[in-house]
């Protein structure tokens, strides 16, 4: 490298920390990937424009998403033997002997508009056949997008399963100030965990975000004023709606997947139970009657049925109940504690806490056969949250190292930590699927 | 871009430490209340600094006001709980009793029973047990006398941790409800 290009790169890379300084960037970490990832090659892409490094390194984004699937491991830029940008320029044979079944190329060019023209190939290496390929424009905010997409395409036409690379997490923070006090944000990031804003922030406790199906707002409960309440709020505004402040509890909010009606807790009339609430009339149904703790209601995705947690039985189990009331029917009976179950986007499994021997895992019960599966083997789990496309689990752990997010695959082969320097990070929430 | 909410200031007050012998100390410190927030809270930690004195008889008896009595179960602001449980200990049960007692005797007192949670489980669950054990705390009071329109709650679940470890300690310190006098 030159020493010209060298002190480019240096600036760039303290103009992004001083952009980042504003808002730290949730860091991810394989900590175990897939034995037999399928190894694949990604070519930077070639880059004309006025600047001497492209403002978004698609091929970089493309490789850091496949990876953190753990179905592929990308070959390091420095060990491929080429790096092309159109398919004259491939040389199939130096890739057979490389060793990838695929190859990614592409271009990201600058356009006289001052937008971007973004280009990719995917390549069968042994038949040197193209699988498939787009060219778009896009400008410069939208670009990473683009990266998430062209890995969504990629994942899906070498998987069979689609992609959700193009999603967002929320998550909450929580950062002690010099006078012990303590600073809440409930933030939204790509979920490679770039680009956070803030939707959020408070001295006082926020929890339980939920994501409206439309992907356009969040619900959370917010303890401002000393209580607790439900908020919904428009995330392109960032104006919000009180939508439940009862007396005691107003917790554990979940949008229906038509996006028509919240579930939610409120103990307003003697005990923690679970109700409906329609967002647009206010009607309130109530949809359990029992003086146990009812709480921490989810959505089935074809809207039929609730999963709540409820202590009737002495220790916290996970019931399922129609979504209009009803007879409520028990679901977990095994370990000592289970609760907060969140359904599969297919609809055939739910995923929750469990306790067995002290121990607080992500666990899975399979609806149709009844399996459990333990996923994780961790101490302290909690607040599971599904991938849109059910591929991965994001939930929140705590160790003596402090209180980060993970991910786990739902076979359990693939584990991922994330983590803000030097905050606690909690209460993840996977977008769905976002509408381009 | 940052949605600016109203920042909310924890009310710091030690009710252990500010007397309210008429006139003799002066007003209670209070740091601002949130614009339109019915409830006072207190965290850890002092307001200010304010000393206090009180005069010691010949007997040595405590003169002041009782709810700063050493000696009195009224001193003990905290009880504690089992695991996944509201069930009042028995050795709670005279502490809060003596609450109750002072609430009944001195009608515009008020309280705020705050329900806690350690850390373990999931959050939400937590609040609901939060809130199970503040009314735990709530309903002995008024069986022995107190007013239930002189008592309010609040469930923090496991928000508010008074110790951070991942340990039996510190788990047992955060399963608690505090009782923080709003009025004397």
């Amino acid at each position: 490298m030159t020493s010209t290009l060298r002190w480019i790169v240096i600036a760039l890379c303290f103009a992004g920390a001083a952009a980042q300084a504003q808002q730290d960037v949730l860091k991810i970490r394989i900590t175990q990937g897939r034995e037999g990832a399928q190894p694949i090659a990604i070519a930077p892409f070639g880059w004309t424009g006025t600047s001497a490094l492209p403002p978004v390194p698609i091929g970089q984004v493309i490789g850091d998403d496949l990876a953190r699937s753990g179905r592929f491991n990308p070959v390091p830029f420095a060990d491929l033997p080429s790096e092309p940008n159109r398919v004259e320029d491939v040389n199939f044979q130096d890739f057979r002997i490389l060793g990838t079944p695929n190859l990614v190329i592409g271009t990201l060019t600058e356009l006289a508009s001052g937008r971007f023209s973004v280009e990719f190939r995917l390549f069968d290496v042994f038949s040197a056949k193209q699988l498939t390929g787009f060219q778009t424009e896009a400008s410069l905010p939208e670009l990473r997008r683009k990266a998430h997409q062209i890995s969504d395409i990629i994942y899906e036409r070498l998987t069979g399963e689609r992609g959700a690379f193009d999603t967002r997490i929320a998550y909450v923070t929580e950062a002690r100030g010099a006078d012990d006090s303590r600073r809440y944000t409930l933030s939204i990031a790509d979920s490679d965990g770039h680009n956070p804003h803030t939707v959020l922030e408070s001295s006082a406790p926020v929890l339980s975000p939920n994501w409206s199906p439309d992907g356009r707002s969040l619900a959370y409960v917010s303890f401002e004023g000393n209580r607790p309440r439900i908020y919904i709020q428009d995330l392109a505004s960032g104006q919000r709606d009180a939508v439940s402040s009862f007396p005691g509890l107003n917790g554990a909010p979940s949008f229906s997947p038509d996006g028509s009606r919240l579930a939610l807790t409120l103990s307003k009339d003697g005990n923690p139970e679970i109700y409906v609430l329609y967002i647009r009339s206010k009607r309130l149904q109530r949809i359990t009657n029992n003086p146990a703790i009812d709480t921490e209601p989810a959505w089935s995705p074809d809207g039929r049925s609730l999963v709540f947690t409820s202590d009737r039985g002495g220790k916290p189990n996970i019931y399922r109940v129609d979504a209009g009331g009803g007879r409520e029917e028990r679901l977990t009976f095994e370990g000592q504690y289970n609760s907060r179950a969140i359904f599969a986007p297919a609809g055939n499994k739910i995923a929750f806490v469990h306790n067995r021997e002290g121990a607080f895992r992500i666990a899975t019960l399979d609806l149709e056969n009844g399996a459990l599966r333990v996923l994780t083997d961790t101490r302290l789990d909690e607040s599971p949250s599904f991938a849109p496309n059910g591929s991965m689990i994001l939930y929140a752990t705590s160790d003596a190292e402090g209180s980060s997010l993970a991910a786990v695959s739902t076979d359990g082969g693939v584990r991922q930590r994330l983590g803000v320097e030097l905050q606690a990070v909690r209460e993840p929430a996977w977008s769905p699927f976002r509408t381009p | 871009m940052p949605n600016r909410i109203c920042r909310f200031f924890i009310i710091l007050a030690s009710a252990a430490v500010l007397a309210s012998c008429e006139g003799t100390f002066g007003a209670k410190e209070d740091d601002a209340a949130a614009p339109g927030a019915g409830t006072t809270e207190s965290g850890t930690g002092d307001a200010g600094s304010t000393a206090t004195t009180a005069g010691v008889d010949s007997s040595g008896a405590f003169q002041g006001h009782p709810l700063d009595d050493p000696s009195s179960p009224l001193s003990n602001r905290t009880v504690y709980f089992e695991f996944d449980s509201s069930e009042i200990m028995p050795q709670d049960r005279e502490i809060i009793q003596a609450h109750a007692r002072y609430l009944a005797a001195n009608t515009s007192a008020s309280v705020t029973l705050e329900g806690h949670a350690d850390e373990r489980g999931t959050r939400e669950y937590n609040i609901a047990l939060g809130e199970r054990r503040a009314n735990a705390v709530r309903q002995l009071m008024t069986l022995t006398g107190a007013s239930g329109q002189q008592i309010r709650t609040v469930s923090y679940g496991e928000e508010r941790p008074v110790a951070e470890g991942h340990d039996e300690e510190s788990w047992r310190l955060n399963r608690r409800v505090e009782v923080i006098y709003r009025t004397r």
